[in-house]
C-alpha cells in the first residue's frame, strides 16, 4: 500500500499535458476490483450463452444479448459514477431516501405483476426493478444518515433511528412480496450501523429480537393461524433443512440444485449436462445460475467465480479503510455487506446450505437492474477509491 | 496518515479498524464455507451426484406388447387381440389444488362408473408401483367417452386416451377352458422364477394354456428410455434408447376347432354337466377337449361384475370354470372294464378263451353284487362279456384278483390315478383304490372296514372309490390301443412366429412304454367293436350305423346322492385306432343314453362322416 503510494506520488513538474490514461483517471481507480468486476460479469455473458440457447424458442439469444447490453450500460454507469465525488450522495441523502421510498412504493401502482408479485417497472426495452437499485440508495441514503445523526440524541435513540429508516423501505420492499430483496436492506442497514460504531450491546439486543421474530413468524404465526409469510416463502425458508422428492417443491428445487453442482464434479460436464439444461433445476438464468456454472464447468469454474467474489469483497474491505472520510468508509462497509450478503446467501442456497429465498447471484444472475445497481455499487466503491488517491496527491477531481 | 474521524471523533479510530478487522473476518469465514462446501459436492461426492443426476434424466415407458395369437391346429385364430380405448391419467399433471383435483376426480368416477374412492386407490397403487407412469384408470372406454374428454380437455387435466391391446375370442366360449385367460401379473407371480423382468401392470396368463405357454405368447414389451426434463416431459431429440416391442409369438394348438366344436355342442345339446377329451392314440395330441357349463373367457378383459363372480366362482353345482374333462373327480362304470381285462389277461388270471359262467349275480361273503338291470348272459368269454358288458363276468375277474393288486398294477400302469402331464393347469389326479390306501385309512381310523373283495369287485367294474376323469380313460385306452404306448397328452402343438415359421415344436414324447401282449390287445378291441357295432353290443344302437368301424364301452357310473353318470369312451377306426374319445356326463343316465350319442356327434365330426340312419337295430343292453 505504501509503497504503491509512494510510486503513484512521484514529482511532476511539467505535468502540463497529462497522458489520456491520467485524464480519465484511472491511475486512481482500484484495477483490481474494475476486474473482478468485469470478470464476473463476463463469465455471466458467456455461461447464459452456453446455458440459455433453447430457453427462448427461435432466439438463442436472447438472454446473452440483453445481458450484454445491460454489461455495458452498467460499465459506463460505474466509470462515470467512479468520476464523481460519491461525497455529494452525502448531501443528496434526503432526496436519495425520498426516492429509495417512493420508487418501491410506486411499483404497486403501476408495476407489473410477475408470478404473484409486483417487483418492476415495465419500461421500453426492460423491465426496472427499483428495489434492486434502492439497495445501493439504501446504502447512500443510510450512511449520510448516520454520518449527520452521529453527535444528535443518546445512542439508544441513534439505533432506534437507523433501524427505522432502514426498515420501512424493507417493510415496503418485503410487502411486494420480496422476502430475498428486504433481507438484503436488513444486512446493509445493519452492516452501516456496525461500521457506524453502534454499540455491541444494542447488536446483542437487535440479535435476540430477531431470533424472536423468525420464531414468531416461522412457529408462532402459523400456529395460531395469522401467517405472516406466504405459503410458498415459508415452505422455501424451512425446506433446506429437509429435501423432499416432491418436484412441486421448494425442498426438491434445492435438492436438484445440489445434484446440479455435485454431478459437475471437478472439471464439469459442460454441454452433457442435464441438471440445469433439462430444467431440474429451475431459474437457471437468474437464482440458480451458480448450479449452472457448478454442472458445467465443476469445481475449476465455481472455485474461480467464488474467487472472483472474494475478490470484490476484499478490495471492497480495503476500500473501507482507504477511504478519506467517514461517510466512505460507511457506504464501502455498506456496499460490501451487501456483496458478501446476496453472494453468500445465493452460493448457499445454490450448494443446499442456505434456504432459497430469491436473492440474485450479483452480476452473474440474469437480470437489467440486478446487474445495472451492482456495477454501479462498484461504480461508487471506484470513487470512493479515486476521492482517496487524489486527496493524497493533494488534488481533487474537478 | 488519512483525514480520518472528522465526523465521528478521533475515539472511533481504533474501534473502527477492529470492527473492519472482525468483517474481514466473517467474510472469510463465509468464503471458507462456501469454497467447503464446493469442495465437498464436487470434489468428495461427484460421483454420487453424478449417478443421481442420470438418474434423474432418464424416463423408462414400456410400451406393451401385443401377445401371440392362439390358433388351432389348422391355424384358425381361437384368441387374436383386439386394441382397446383404455383411459390413463398422468398424476403429475392434476390440477395443483386440492379441490380442482377432487372435482376432476369426481367427475372421472361419475364417466367411467366408479367411485373417486377407488380412482384414488388405483392411482395410489400404480403410482407406488411405477413412479411417472401414466396410471390406467379403465379399459374398453367407449367412443362416446373418448370424444366427450377430447372435447373438454381442458376439464380434464392429465387425462389421455391410449389404445392396449386385449384379448379377443373370435368363436366365442369355444375352448374356454382350455385357452384360459390373461389378467395382470399378481404380486405373488412377480416373486417366481418364471415372472422375472415383469413389472406390477404386465399382463400375464392366468390360465388354460395362456397360462403354460405364457413365456412364448408374452412377448416384450418394448422400452423407450427418453431423456425428461423435469416435469417428466420429454425433451427435444431426447430419446436415448428405443427397444421397439417384440409381439409374442403365436401358439398353435393341436385341437382341431370342428372336433371341438362338436364335442362342446354335444355336451351342450344334452344340457347336463360333463366333459370330452379326443386325443389322438399315438402320441397323446388332443384334438378337442371341453366342459359343459363353459363361460365367455371375455369377461375377463374386463373387471368382473359381482353377478359375474358369482355365476363363475360360487356356483358349486354348475362350477362353470372348472374343466370336468381333466379335474372332474369320477367313477367311470363299465369303461373300467377295459383295464380289468388286460390285468386279468396279463396276470393269467384268464385268457382269451377262458368260459366264466354270468348267472346274472356274483355273491361274495354273503354280499350280491348283480348284473345291470338284472340281466344274465350265460356262459362268456371275453368277447362277448365286453360286447354285453356282463358285469359278473367282471366281478368274478375282480374277486379273482382282490388280493393280489394285479388290477391296481395295471389300472396304475395305465395311468388312472396319477398325473398325466397335461399341459393345463388345473388337472386332477384321481384316486385308484387300492388295499394299500384303504387299510391305511382303516389303521388311522378314517373307514370303518379294511380293504374287502366287495372293493375290487366295485372296482373292476368302475364303481365305489374310484376317482379318474375323461382324460386319464382316454389314455389308457389309448394305451391298449396303440399297443402299449402310455402317451403324453398335449395341448401346444408347436410355436410359429408372426410369419408362420415353425420356432418351437412340442413333443413331450411317450410317458412310458407297457408291455402288451397283441394277442390281448386284439381280443379287448374286438370285444369293444362288438359292443359297439355288432348287433346286441351295449352301444349298438348308437354306433351302428356309423361307416367307420369303431371300438367303444359304455359306462355308467354310480355316484352317492346323484342319479347314473353316462360315460362313453371310443376308439376309431377299428382296428388300428387313431383317435380316442371319452365322453361323461354327470346324472346322463346310461352310457348309452347321452355319452354315447355325444361320441358319435364328435367323431362324426372328426371323420366328416354322418351315421347313415337314426340308430342300428335295437338289442344293446345297457352297460
Amino acid at each position: 500500500m505504501y509503497a504503491t503510494r509512494t510510486r503513484r506520488a512521484r514529482p511532476e513538474p511539467f505535468a502540463l499535458r497529462p497522458g489520456i490514461a491520467e485524464r480519465l483517471g484511472l491511475p486512481y481507480m482500484d484495477a483490481t476490483l474494475g476486474l473482478a468486476a468485469v470478470g464476473l460479469v463476463a463469465f455471466s455473458v458467456f455461461t447464459l450463452g452456453q446455458a440459455t440457447q433453447h430457453d427462448i424458442p427461435g432466439d438463442p439469444g436472447y438472454y446473452v444479448d440483453r445481458q450484454t447490453i445491460y454489461a455495458v450500460l452498467g460499465l459506463i454507469g460505474m466509470y462515470l459514477l467512479a468520476r464523481i465525488d460519491y461525497s455529494r450522495f452525502r448531501e443528496l441523502r434526503v432526496g436519495i431516501y425520498t426516492f429509495l421510498c417512493a420508487s418501491v412504493s410506486l411499483v404497486f401502482v403501476f408495476g407489473v405483476a410477475a408470478r404473484g408479485s409486483r417487483r418492476s417497472f415495465e419500461l421500453p426495452l426492460f423491465s426496472f426493478q427499483p428495489s434492486e437499485l434502492g439497495k445501493l440508495l439504501l446504502v447512500l441514503a443510510l450512511a449520510g444518515f448516520v454520518i449527520d445523526g452521529a453527535r444528535r440524541g443518546s445512542a439508544r435513540q441513534r439505533t432506534v433511528r437507523y433501524l427505522c429508516l432502514g426498515f420501512a423501505p424493507a417493510a415496503l420492499v418485503f410487502l411486494q412480496p420480496d422476502l430475498g430483496t428486504s433481507l438484503v436492506y436488513g444486512a446493509i442497514t445493519l452492516a452501516v450501523m456496525y461500521v457506524g460504531g453502534v454499540r455491541w450491546t444494542h447488536f446483542a439486543l437487535i440479535g435476540a429480537v430477531i431470533v424472536a421474530l423468525v420464531a414468531l413468524v416461522l412457529v408462532v404465526a402459523p400456529a395460531i393461524g395469522t401467517p405472516i409469510l406466504k405459503g410458498y416463502q415459508e415452505q422455501r425458508l424451512t425446506s433446506f433443512l429437509n429435501p423432499s422428492g416432491d418436484p412441486s417443491d421448494a425442498g426438491y428445487q434445492q435438492n436438484q440444485a445440489k445434484i446440479a453442482v455435485g454431478s459437475g464434479g471437478k472439471t464439469g460436464r459442460g454441454d452433457r449436462a442435464t441438471q440445469t439444461r433439462l430444467d431440474f433445476v429451475p431459474e437457471r438464468h437468474t437464482d440458480f445460475i451458480f448450479a449452472v456454472i457448478g454442472e458445467r464447468y465443476g469445481f475449476m469454474g465455481a472455485a474461480f467465480v467464488l474467487s472472483l467474489y472474494a475478490l470484490l469483497i476484499w478490495r471492497a474491505l480495503r476500500i473501507v479503510t482507504l477511504s478519506k472520510n467517514s461517510y466512505g468508509t460507511l457506504v464501502a462497509g455498506g456496499i460490501a455487506a451487501m456483496l458478501l450478503f446476496q453472494v453468500f446467501v445465493n452460493v448457499g442456497m445454490n450448494l443446499g446450505i442456505m434456504p432459497i429465498t430469491g436473492i440474485p447471484l450479483p452480476l452473474l444472475s440474469y437480470g437489467g437492474s440486478s446487474v445495472l445497481a451492482t456495477l454501479l455499487a462498484v461504480g461508487v466503491l471506484q470513487s470512493i477509491h479515486m476521492q482517496a488517491r487524489l486527496s493524497q496527491k493533494g488534488r481533487f477531481a474537478w | 496518515m488519512y483525514r480520518r474521524g472528522d465526523e465521528l471523533g478521533p475515539q472511533m479510530h481504533n474501534r473502527l479498524a477492529l470492527r473492519i478487522a472482525i468483517f474481514g473476518g466473517v467474510a472469510i469465514a463465509l468464503f471458507a464455507a462456501l469454497f467447503f462446501r464446493l469442495w465437498f459436492l464436487q470434489v468428495l461426492n461427484s460421483d454420487k451426484y453424478l449417478a443421481e443426476a442420470n438418474n434423474n434424466r432418464t424416463r423408462e415407458f414400456r410400451v406393451s406388447a401385443p401377445r401371440g395369437k392362439i390358433l388351432d391346429r389348422n391355424g384358425n385364430a381361437l384368441v387374436a387381440n383386439r386394441t382397446s380405448l383404455a383411459l390413463q391419467i398422468n398424476p403429475r399433471k392434476l390440477p395443483a389444488s386440492e379441490g380442482e383435483r377432487r372435482a376432476e376426480l369426481a367427475q372421472l368416477a361419475d364417466l367411467t362408473h366408479s367411485t373417486p374412492r377407488r380412482l384414488r386407490k388405483t392411482i395410489h397403487e400404480q403410482v407406488t408401483l411405477a413412479p411417472g407412469a401414466p396410471v390406467t384408470l379403465r379399459r374398453d372406454v367407449g367412443h362416446y367417452l373418448v370424444y366427450y374428454l377430447q372435447e373438454n380437455q381442458a376439464r380434464f387435466p392429465g387425462v389421455a386416451v391410449e389404445r392396449v391391446f386385449v384379448r379377443r375370442y373370435p368363436d366365442g366360449t369355444l375352448a374356454a377352458h382350455i385357452l384360459g385367460n390373461v389378467g395382470e401379473v399378481s404380486e405373488a407371480q412377480l416373486k417366481e422364477r418364471r415372472y422375472r423382468g415383469l413389472q406390477p401392470g404386465d399382463e400375464v396368463g392366468q390360465d388354460g394354456v395362456e397360462d403354460t405357454y405364457d413365456h412364448f405368447l408374452r412377448g416384450r414389451p418394448g422400452i423407450t428410455r427418453i431423456q425428461v426434463d423435469a416435469l417428466g416431459q420429454p425433451t427435444r431429440n431426447g430419446r436415448l434408447v428405443s427397444q421397439p416391442p417384440v409381439p409374442g409369438d403365436n401358439l398353435k394348438l393341436t385341437i382341431d376347432s370342428e372336433v371341438q366344436a362338436a364335442g362342446e355342442a354335444a355336451l351342450a345339446a344334452r344340457g347336463l354337466p360333463g366333459g370330452f377329451v379326443t386325443m389322438n392314440v399315438d402320441n397323446g395330441e388332443i384334438l378337442g377337449l371341453g366342459s359343459f357349463p363353459t363361460f365367455d373367457p371375455s369377461v375377463f378383459t374386463q373387471p368382473l361384475t359381482q353377478a359375474q363372480v358369482n355365476q363363475l366362482y360360487r356356483d358349486p353345482v354348475l362350477a362353470p370354470l372348472t374343466d370336468r374333462a381333466i379335474a372332474g373327480l369320477y367313477p367311470t362304470g363299465s369303461t373300467f372294464k377295459l383295464i380289468t381285462a388286460i390285468a386279468a389277461l396279463e396276470s393269467g388270471v384268464i385268457t382269451p378263451s377262458t368260459t366264466i359262467v354270468d348267472g346274472g349275480s356274483l355273491t361274495v361273503g354273503g354280499e350280491s353284487f348283480q348284473n345291470a338291470g338284472g340281466a344274465s348272459y350265460g356262459s362268456l368269454t371275453l368277447v362277448p362279456a365286453l360286447q354285453v358288458s356282463s358285469d359278473v363276468f367282471f366281478y368274478t375277474l375282480g374277486l379273482d384278483m382282490w388280493d393280489t393288486g394285479d388290477l391296481q398294477h395295471w389300472a396304475h400302469k395305465l395311468g388312472i390315478g396319477r398325473p398325466t402331464g397335461l399341459d393345463l393347469p388345473g388337472a386332477a389326479e384321481g384316486l385308484l383304490p387300492s388295499q394299500h390306501w384303504r387299510n391305511q385309512l382303516y389303521k388311522h381310523g378314517e373307514t370303518e372296514r379294511p380293504w374287502s373283495a366287495g372293493d375290487n369287485i366295485q372296482l373292476a367294474t368302475g364303481q365305489g372309490d374310484l376317482q379318474t376323469n375323461p382324460l386319464q380313460m382316454a389314455i389308457a385306452y389309448a394305451a391298449m390301443a396303440n399297443g402299449g404306448t402310455v402317451v403324453t397328452p398335449h395341448i401346444g402343438k408347436e410355436v410359429d412366429d408372426a410369419a408362420g415359421r415353425v420356432l418351437v415344436e412340442f413333443d413331450p414324447g411317450p410317458r412310458r412304454k407297457i408291455k402288451i401282449d397283441p394277442e390281448y390287445r386284439a381280443a379287448i378291441l374286438e370285444g369293444l367293436h362288438e359292443a359297439a357295432q355288432a348287433p346286441g353290443g351295449t352301444s349298438y344302437a348308437v354306433f351302428g350305423g356309423f361307416p367307420v368301424p369303431v371300438a367303444g364301452k359304455t359306462g355308467t357310473a354310480q355316484r352317492v346322492g346323484h342319479a347314473d353318470q353316462s360315460w362313453y369312451i371310443v376308439l376309431a377306426p377299428y382296428p388300428n385306432p387313431r383317435i380316442v374319445t371319452a365322453v361323461t356326463i354327470e346324472e346322463g343316465g346310461f352310457g348309452a343314453e347321452s355319452a354315447a350319442p355325444a361320441a358319435l356327434q364328435i367323431l362324426e365330426a372328426y371323420f366328416g362322416k354322418r351315421s347313415s340312419g337314426e340308430s342300428g337295430p335295437n338289442g344293446g343292453s345297457p352297460g
